[in-house]
C-alpha cells in the first residue's frame, strides 16, 4: 500500500515537471493566438531556444546568461514570424512550419560546428544550470506521515523555472482579463477592424503579443537543456510544441484550463513513462504508445465537437487588411 | 468652446486609387449642430469621403477643416480627438465583449481596467439616460439585437466624446420602429448641439430627418440642398443624372393556379434551433408574394430550403406538382430542370465566382445545358456569344464578357444573375435582395424584369429588408418574425407601420385576422 501511494506521488511529481515547458509553450501561443496569430512554430522557437541556452550556459558558465540567449532566440524567431504574417501578411502556418524547420536544422549544424559531439552540447555541469532547490521546512514536515511525503516529494525538489511555470498562470490570467493590454489582446484577435476604428494599431498590438509569446517559449526551451536536463540533445522538443498548441485547444484559449490541459497531457506522458513494460497479467505488456498518442487524440475528439466546443480567437488565422 | 459656424468644411478634396477617382475636388459644409444627409449611387464616393474624415485613408490633396480648425488625419486616432465619431455600416464591435468593455475598448484609461470601467458605467448611464440610449451595458454584443448594437456604436462615439457624429447606412438593418427610435435620438443629440452626418441611399429618411443634404455623383460633389426647399424626386434625379421613376406601376392581374405550394414547413439546423417553423403559404402564377421581416429572421432558410439546398425538416412543399419533404430532396439542378429559377441573397457567395469571366458566371448552374454543350466540352464561342446577348438585353455594363466577374459593379453583377436566371423563362423564380447595394438606376430595371416575368403568368417570390421594395412589387406580402409567419397582407392594405408591428410580432394570431378582414 505504501509503495503504491508513493508510486503515485512519484507519477505526479513527474507530471509536474514534464508539464511545466508545455504550460510555458501553451501561455505562449495563448499571447499570439488571442492576438489572431496562428503560432505553430512553437516547436520550433522552444528548440532554437533549448539550443542557444545550452550553448551560452556551456560558454559563460551561467545558467542566468544561457536563460537571457535562449529568450533572446525565441523572441527572435517571434519577431521573424510576425515581420512575415504582420508587415507582409504571409501566410501563418507557412511561415510558422518554416520556423520549425529552420530551427530543427539549424540548431543541429551550428552545434556540430560548435562542439563537435555530433550535434550536441557538452554536459553542463551543476553550477552551468538550475538546479533543484529544496522549500523550507521540508525537514519540519518529514516527520508528519502522509503530508510531509507529498510535501517532500512534490512540492519540494523543483528548479527555479518550475514554480515560475505554476506562478505565471494566474498572473498571465489577471493580465488577459485585467489590464488595458489585456482587452486590447482579446479585441484584436475577435475583430481587429474594430480595434483599428478605436484608434489603436493592430499591428503594434501584434507584434506586443508575440514578443511576449517568444519570451515565454524561451524560457519553455531553456527549461529543456538547462533546467530539466543538462545539455541539448537534437530534436529534444520531440513534439512537445504540438503537444502544447494541443492543450491551448482542448484549454480553449482560456489560462486556466490551458493549464488543467497542459497538466492532463503531462500526466499521460509521467503515465505512459511509468508503466514502459508493465505487464499486466492476461492482457499483455500495456501499449504505452496508445498513452502518448492520447493528447492528440483527445484533441481531434475536442474539435469534433464531442467534449462541448472549442471556438477559436474569430480572427485567428486571417492577415490584417485595412479595407475601404 | 466651439463657436465656428461649420462643424466641417472640406475642400477641393482628391482621392484616386490607380487611375480612378473615387473623390474628385469634393467639397463640402456641415453646420454646427444641423443634421446633414449625403446621398449618392454605390460607387459615388461617399464612403471614401467619409473614410478620408475618419482618418481610415489619406486624401491626396485637400484640406479638412474641423470646427474651424485646419486638420490633417493620419489615422483614426487623432480624428477622434478632434471629435468625430462614426457608425459604421458593419458594426465594428467584438462579439464576445459586453457592451462596456467594447465602449472602452481604445480609451480604457489607465493600464488597469478597474479604474476605466467604474468611471465609464457612470458616464454611459448619464449618456444613456440623457439621449434614451438604452441598453445593457454588461450584456454580451452577440446576445444584442441589432438595433441595440447600433446603439452601442453610438453610445461608443459619444463616450469618445464624439460632437460629430458620422452614420453610414445606419437603418438598412432596422426595422421601421428601430428607425423611429434611431431618429428620436438624433432630435436628442441634435438639441444638444451634436453634429450629425447621415450617409444613405433612402430619400424618404434624407427628406425626414435632415436639414441639408449633398448628392455625390461618379466622384464629385453634384449638389448642395437646403431639406426643405427641395423633393425627392428632384433628388433622386441629381443622384442617377436623369430622370427616374420611383414608383414602380403594375397593372392588376388575375392569378392563376397554384405552383408553390408550402405546407407546415420546419427547418431546424445542426444545432437543432428552429429555423423555420410550420410555416405555410402558396404562390398562384401571375402573383408576386413578397417576404418581409427583419433579416436573420427565416428569409434566408427560406430560399435556400426552396431551393433545394438545405433540406425540409418536415412539412411539406409542391412545386409544380412535384412533392419535397424530408424523405423527398429535390436537388437544384433538377428544380431548375423543372422550371424554378434562384436569384441568391448573397450574390458574391452564393451567385457567382469572383475570378471567374461574365460569361462563365452566366451559366453557373445551367453548364448542362445542352444548347452550349457539344458532346463533350463546353462550346465556349456559344457561351460567349450567348452571354453578350444577355448583357446587351439587360443591360450590363461594360458588355464585355471576358472581364472578370469581380470587376463589374454590384448592380451590374445583379443584373447578370438576373439575367442568367431569367433566361430560360422559368416557371417560378426566387429573388432574394434583388437591389441590396444596387443604384437606383439598376433597381428601376429589375423591377420592371421581376414585373414583366409576372405579367407573363410567372410565379415569384421576393425576399427583401426593403420595406418599400416589397410593398411596391409585390401583391401579396408574408411577414416572418423568428421563423414563423407573424402576418399576411395583401400589398394594397399594407403600410410601413403595419408591416413593422407585424416584423416585430405585435399583433397576436387572432388581431392578425382581424387586420386581414379589416
Amino acid at each position: 500500500m505504501n509503495d503504491f501511494f508513493l508510486t503515485i506521488i512519484l507519477t505526479l511529481d513527474a507530471t509536474i515537471r514534464v508539464s511545466t515547458p508545455l504550460i510555458l509553450a501553451s501561455m505562449a501561443g495563448l499571447f499570439s493566438e488571442r492576438s489572431g496569430v496562428v503560432d505553430i512554430g512553437l516547436e520550433g522557437k522552444m528548440l532554437a531556444s533549448a539550443f542557444i541556452a545550452a550553448s551560452a550556459a556551456t560558454v559563460f558558465g551561467s545558467p542566468w546568461i544561457g536563460l537571457l540567449a535562449g529568450i533572446l532566440a525565441s523572441c527572435s524567431l517571434s519577431m521573424l514570424h510576425g515581420f512575415a504574417t504582420i508587415t507582409h501578411r504571409g501566410d501563418q502556418i507557412v511561415s510558422g512550419v518554416a520556423i520549425n524547420i529552420f530551427a530543427a536544422g539549424m540548431s543541429i549544424i551550428l552545434g556540430l560546428a560548435w562542439f563537435q559531439q555530433g550535434g550536441l552540447t557538452p554536459t553542463l555541469t551543476s553550477d552551468q544550470r538550475f538546479l533543484s532547490l529544496s522549500l523550507p521546512g521540508v525537514d519540519l514536515f518529514n516527520n508528519i506521515p502522509v503530508i510531509g511525503t507529498i510535501y517532500r516529494e512534490l512540492f519540494s525538489g523543483h528548479n527555479l523555472i518550475v514554480y515560475l511555470a505554476f506562478l505565471i498562470v494566474p498572473f498571465i490570467w489577471w493580465v488577459v482579463y485585467r489590464t488595458r493590454f489585456g482587452l486590447q489582446l482579446r479585441a484584436v484577435g475577435e475583430n481587429p477592424k474594430a480595434v483599428d476604428t478605436a484608434g489603436l494599431s493592430v499591428n503594434m498590438l501584434r507584434y506586443k503579443a508575440l514578443l511576449v509569446g517568444g519570451l515565454l517559449c524561451g524560457i519553455a526551451g531553456a527549461y529543456l537543456s538547462i533546467a530539466h536536463n543538462a545539455q541539448f540533445t537534437r530534436d529534444m522538443t520531440a513534439g512537445q510544441g504540438f503537444i502544447a498548441l494541443a492543450a491551448l485547444i482542448f484549454g480553449k484559449w482560456k489560462p486556466y484550463t490551458v493549464l488543467s490541459a497542459c497538466l492532463l497531457f503531462g500526466f499521460l506522458d509521467a503515465l505512459a513513462v511509468r508503466l514502459q513494460g508493465v505487464v499486466i497479467p492476461g492482457f499483455g505488456e500495456i501499449p504505452v504508445q496508445l498513452i502518448e498518442a492520447t493528447p492528440y487524440l483527445l484533441t481531434v475528439i475536442l474539435l469534433a465537437g464531442f467534449i462541448g466546443r472549442a471556438i477559436p480567437p474569430k480572427s485567428v488565422g486571417q492577415p490584417y487588411i485595412k479595407e475601404r | 468652446m466651439e463657436e465656428s459656424k461649420y462643424a466641417i468644411e472640406l475642400v477641393d478634396i482628391d482621392k484616386r486609387f490607380g487611375p480612378v477617382y473615387a473623390n474628385n475636388k469634393v467639397c463640402l459644409k456641415v453646420e454646427t449642430g444641423s443634421v446633414h444627409g449625403i446621398i449618392g449611387e454605390n460607387g459615388a464616393g461617399k464612403s471614401t469621403l467619409m473614410s478620408i474624415l475618419y482618418g481610415f485613408y489619406k486624401a491626396d490633396s485637400g484640406n479638412i477643416k474641423v470646427f474651424g480648425n485646419k486638420l490633417q488625419f493620419n489615422d483614426s486616432h487623432q480624428a477622434i480627438k478632434s471629435g468625430i465619431g462614426m457608425v459604421h455600416q458593419h458594426f465594428m464591435l467584438v462579439d464576445n465583449f459586453t457592451v462596456i468593455e467594447n465602449v472602452i475598448l481604445g480609451s480604457e484609461g489607465g493600464s488597469l481596467l478597474h479604474e476605466g470601467l467604474k468611471s465609464a458605467r457612470d458616464e454611459l448611464t448619464r449618456l444613456g439616460k440623457e439621449y434614451g440610449l438604452k441598453v445593457d451595458l454588461d450584456a454580451t454584443i452577440e446576445s444584442l439585437s441589432v438595433g441595440s448594437q447600433q446603439r452601442v456604436e453610438i453610445l461608443k462615439a459619444l463616450y469618445k466624446g464624439a460632437k460629430i457624429l458620422i452614420l453610414d447606412e445606419p437603418t438598412g438593418v432596422l426595422t421601421p420602429q428601430e428607425t423611429q427610435d434611431l431618429f428620436r435620438i438624433f432630435t436628442a443629440l441634435k438639441k444638444e448641439g451634436v453634429t450629425i452626418i447621415l450617409i444613405t441611399h433612402k430619400l424618404h429618411e434624407i427628406i425626414s430627418i435632415t436639414d441639408n443634404v449633398s448628392v455625390m455623383r461618379g466622384g464629385k460633389m453634384v449638389a448642395h440642398r437646403q431639406t426643405s426647399k427641395t423633393n425627392r424626386e428632384d433628388l433622386a434625379e441629381l443622384m442617377v443624372g436623369r430622370k427616374v421613376l420611383l414608383q414602380v406601376s403594375k397593372d392588376e392581374k388575375i392569378r392563376g393556379e397554384v405552383l408553390l405550394k408550402v405546407s407546415n414547413l420546419s427547418v431546424r439546423d445542426s444545432n437543432n434551433i428552429d429555423r423555420l417553423n410550420d410555416i405555410s403559404f402558396e404562390i398562384h402564377a401571375g402573383e408576386i408574394v413578397g417576404i418581409a421581416g427583419v433579416s436573420g429572421n427565416g428569409q434566408s432558410t427560406l430560399l435556400k430550403v426552396l431551393s433545394g439546398i438545405t433540406p425540409v425538416s418536415s412539412g411539406t412543399i409542391e412545386i409544380l406538382g412535384h412533392k419535397m419533404d424530408a424523405d423527398n430532396l429535390i436537388y437544384p439542378d433538377q428544380l431548375r430542370e423543372l422550371g424554378l429559377a434562384h436569384v441568391p441573397e448573397d450574390r458574391q457567395r452564393m451567385g457567382l465566382i469572383g475570378n471567374f469571366t461574365a460569361s462563365e458566371t452566366s451559366i453557373i448552374g445551367y453548364h448542362n445545358d445542352k444548347r452550349i454543350n457539344d458532346k463533350l466540352i463546353l462550346n465556349n464561342s456559344k457561351v460567349r456569344e450567348n452571354c453578350k446577348n444577355l448583357m446587351s438585353d439587360f443591360d450590363v455594363r461594360p458588355g464585355n464578357p471576358d472581364l472578370r466577374s469581380d470587376n463589374f459593379s454590384g448592380g451590374n453583377q445583379q443584373k447578370l444573375i438576373v439575367a442568367r436566371e431569367f433566361e430560360r423563362d422559368p416557371k417560378i423564380l426566387l429573388i432574394g435582395q434583388p437591389t441590396r447595394g444596387v443604384d437606383i438606376g439598376a433597381i428601376e430595371f429589375i423591377h420592371k424584369r421581376i414585373i414583366a416575368l409576372r405579367d407573363s403568368g410567372r410565379a415569384v417570390l421576393l425576399v427583401s429588408v426593403e420595406l418599400e421594395e416589397i410593398m411596391s412589387i409585390s401583391d401579396r406580402i408574408v411577414v416572418l418574425c423568428d421563423g414563423q409567419v407573424s402576418g399576411r397582407i395583401d400589398s394594397k392594405d399594407a403600410d410601413e407601420k403595419t408591416l413593422g408591428m407585424m416584423m416585430a410580432n405585435v399583433f397576436s394570431k387572432e388581431d392578425n385576422l382581424e387586420a386581414l378582414s379589416g
